[in-house]
């Protein structure tokens, strides 16, 4: 642990201002800046408000605490811009660990909806959480913008307080699955998943589209520590690209139980394993590795990119900037004046406007009409933008 | 719950019969199951040794070798080594560094082991207590060791640090055989042969085989009897450790609170499935275990491989009630 925030320091002092680093490799797409009519926390600086709160609730210390934590710094940012500049308006951020696990995330959500003061949330972060705890926030009528559960059905509850701020994995797997057998040209591919809600759901849509070209799958389980079994069942099934449906805690070692076997097939993980811990937990492992993600990079984003580093004292990840833009949003209703739970919700349900990542607008289920996916790749020990998959 | 249910409605198989994976897998899950094998095998002798001696299941085995793991994880933390690249070690200082890593690991779970009995089990067995209350102690002594290190090292893995990486040193019928599955499978043949000869051939070892026959007389005979429990939980433990060290080597991300349960309950019921208070049968329900759960892995799917380890269980006891081997510790051949 010690030396990992060592590293971290000291990548923070030596990074350049230059926030484009990585681009000199030949990444496809140039990054979207920042649209000029996007939503900022900061407002007019003229807004009144008391006594309310909102509240971050995924995993901060739990399992894949990395993904959690990315979103927890962009939204702390969101409210610490809206607080400097509105002196009268000042929103209290209420953090709740829910260790990312579908066991404990009801009774966390239970203490969220008790607060009074709490009229929005940002969270939950993953999939089988969301669902466990999706109707706590229904019963409580409180909104909730998840900043990065992609499970399709999540949104077939007929939740009236869910929100998702980025594309689903109907979205993503078939970008997925285009981007393998496209753009890394695999013939054979192996889909290994997980049991999360998530890796399941994500599998399945990954499969799907990839049709006759999916050569073998297996599970794996949360927690588990060793894939010597399935990489054995990867190994003679010889494909071009490994699909892993899951989280980077349990891809980083089967990604080097891979290496070591000597599968040389690319490693292809998605939203939940785009992290710097997927990378120092697979070491060489994740040097052919790519990711796909439905998040925008931060690069181009350099107001946002700056004061996150500034703020986190690391540069922004995976979901960082759409926890920010989910922020942004119930502070934009909390600036109009709105006090409670259901001005809010109904505020977020009418929202029209542009984010830092795409336009906020959403339908009846709580999905968002327009969505992108990203592809990511590991270069140079460091996770950087690839391709936009279209 | 909820699992089973989206399990179903997802739309996805809800179980599988891939033979064909069997037949193209067989050597290679053979040969893995052989390497996992050994390391239920070393963890279920534990297991056995105090059911042999004081009728016990001592539940809290499995947080014996996961203080192991972390002994052994600390070792090398110890020795400079950081999570990362694996570095590039000569065979000398390679094999410095794992017997180094193995005495720290066997000492930690002995040492683990001997508190146990210690604090936990001997003030019940002064005053008499029934066996339910050792059995009920026995879960509480787990839960309390893995809260020990939650709240020492936090609910997640450890990073992984590897002194060595798995290599391929030859084939058997086109499945790979690594160097790590070599060594893990001689050193635990060889600590058992170890174990088992200490039992049977040694005089501390008739000890435990009399207390396990018959504590009374036993103890009329002059054995001492709080010695030979307190040396069957050091056995156990040692071998536990040796077995973490292994599991640390094959699994460098095992390093965790919770990470010694299932494996616990694997052990278990190796040790049950071989004949529980027998030590051949601890090798050989570890073996065979490690060998089915690899071959139910390729035939269902990952998300079966435990639940094929259980059913096994369940089958072999209905026709085998005491198990594969039978015998007590008590009755062993000498």
């Amino acid at each position: 642990m010690l030396a990992a925030t060592a590293s971290l320091v000291l990548g923070a002092c030596s990074a350049r201002t230059d926030t484009n680093s990585g681009g000199d490799s030949g990444s496809g797409a140039a990054a979207p800046s920042k649209p000029a009519d996007a939503a900022d926390p900061k407002g007019d600086g003229k807004a009144t408000c008391s006594g309310v709160s909102l509240a971050y609730a995924g995993t901060i210390n739990g399992g894949n605490a990395a993904l959690g934590q990315n979103i927890l710094w962009g939204v702390k940012l969101a409210v610490q811009q809206h607080n400097e500049a509105n002196k009268g308006c000042q929103v209290d951020l209420k953090q709740f660990d829910t260790e990312g696990s579908p066991d404990k995330a009801p009774g966390i959500v239970t203490q969220v909806i008790s607060d009074p003061k709490i009229i929005g949330a940002v969270g939950l972060p993953f999939s089988g959480e969301s669902k466990a705890a999706g109707p706590i926030f229904e019963q409580a009528g409180l909104v909730h913008v998840t900043p990065s559960a992609t499970n399709p059905d999540l949104a077939t509850h007929g939740w009236k307080t869910f929100f998702r701020a980025l594309g689903n994995d109907a979205v993503q797997g078939p970008a997925a699955a285009k981007f393998i057998t496209e753009n890394l040209k695999a013939a054979k591919v192996c889909v290994i998943k997980d049991d999360s809600e998530y890796g399941k759901g994500l599998a399945k849509a990954v499969s799907d589209a990839l049709g006759s070209k999916l050569t073998c799958s297996d599970d794996v389980k949360t927690k588990q520590t060793d894939f010597a079994a399935v990489v054995g069942k990867v190994k003679s099934a010889n494909p071009d690209a490994i699909f892993y449906s899951g989280y980077y805690q349990e891809a980083a070692p089967f990604a080097t139980q891979l290496n070591d076997a000597g599968v040389k097939a690319k490693f292809v993980g998605p939203d939940g394993v785009k992290d710097d811990e997927f990378v120092k937990g697979a070491g060489d492992a994740s040097a052919a590795a790519y990711f796909t993600c439905p998040c925008v990079p931060a690069d181009a984003f350099t107001d946002f990119f700056n004061s996150y580093k500034k703020l986190a004292g690391q540069e922004p990840g995976t979901y960082s900037p759409e926890g920010y833009d989910a922020t942004t949003i119930l502070l934009k209703g909390i600036d109009k004046g709105i006090k409670d739970r259901a001005g809010l919700l109904d505020f977020v349900k009418n929202y029209d406007g542009q984010g830092l990542t795409k336009h906020f607008k959403w339908d009846d289920k709580g999905e968002l009409a327009k969505t992108t996916v990203w592809t990511y790749k590991v270069d140079n020990g460091k996770i950087v933008k690839n391709v936009e998959i279209k | 719950m909820n699992h089973v249910v989206t399990f179903l409605a997802d739309g996805s198989d809800w179980i599988n019969f891939d033979v064909g994976a069997l037949r193209d897998q067989f050597w290679n899950d053979t040969i893995e199951g052989l390497s996992q094998g050994s390391i239920y095998a070393l963890v279920a002798l534990g297991y056995t040794l105090v059911y042999g001696v004081l009728r016990l299941i001592n539940f809290a085995h499995s947080e014996v070798f996961i203080f192991g793991v972390f002994g052994a994880y600390f070792t090398f933390f110890g020795l400079g080594f950081r999570p990362g690249p694996t570095p590039e070690l000569g065979a000398g200082e390679l094999i410095l560094y794992l017997a180094l890593a193995l005495i720290v690991a066997m000492l930690v779970s002995g040492a683990t082991a001997v508190v146990v009995e210690r604090v936990a089990y001997r003030p019940l067995r002064r005053r008499g207590a029934p066996p339910l209350v050792f059995l009920i102690t026995a879960i509480g002594a787990s839960f309390v060791l893995q809260q020990i290190l939650f709240i020492w090292r936090g609910g997640n893995q450890e990073r992984a640090i590897r002194l060595m990486r798995p290599q391929e040193v030859f084939t058997i019928f086109g499945a790979s055989v690594t160097n790590l599955q070599i060594i893990i499978v001689l050193a635990s043949i060889v600590l058992m042969l170890i174990a088992n000869t200490f039992i049977n051939r040694t005089r501390l070892g008739r000890g435990v085989r009399a207390v396990a026959q018959d504590p009374d007389t036993a103890t009329l005979m002059g054995v001492n009897k709080e010695r030979v429990i307190m040396l069957t939980f050091l056995i156990g433990g040692l071998l536990a450790g040796a077995a973490a060290l292994f599991y640390l080597m094959k699994a460098p991300t095992g390093a965790s609170y919770q990470g010694g349960f299932l494996l616990g309950i694997k052990a278990f019921t190796a040790a049950v499935l071989g004949g529980i208070g027998n030590l051949r049968g601890a090798l050989l329900g570890g073996l065979i275990l490690g060998i089915v759960e690899n071959y139910g892995q390729s035939v269902f799917g990952g998300g079966w491989r435990d639940i094929v380890a259980f059913v096994l269980l369940v089958v072999v006891l209905m026709f085998r009630p005491t198990g594969i081997l039978g015998e007590s510790l008590g009755k062993a051949r000498v």
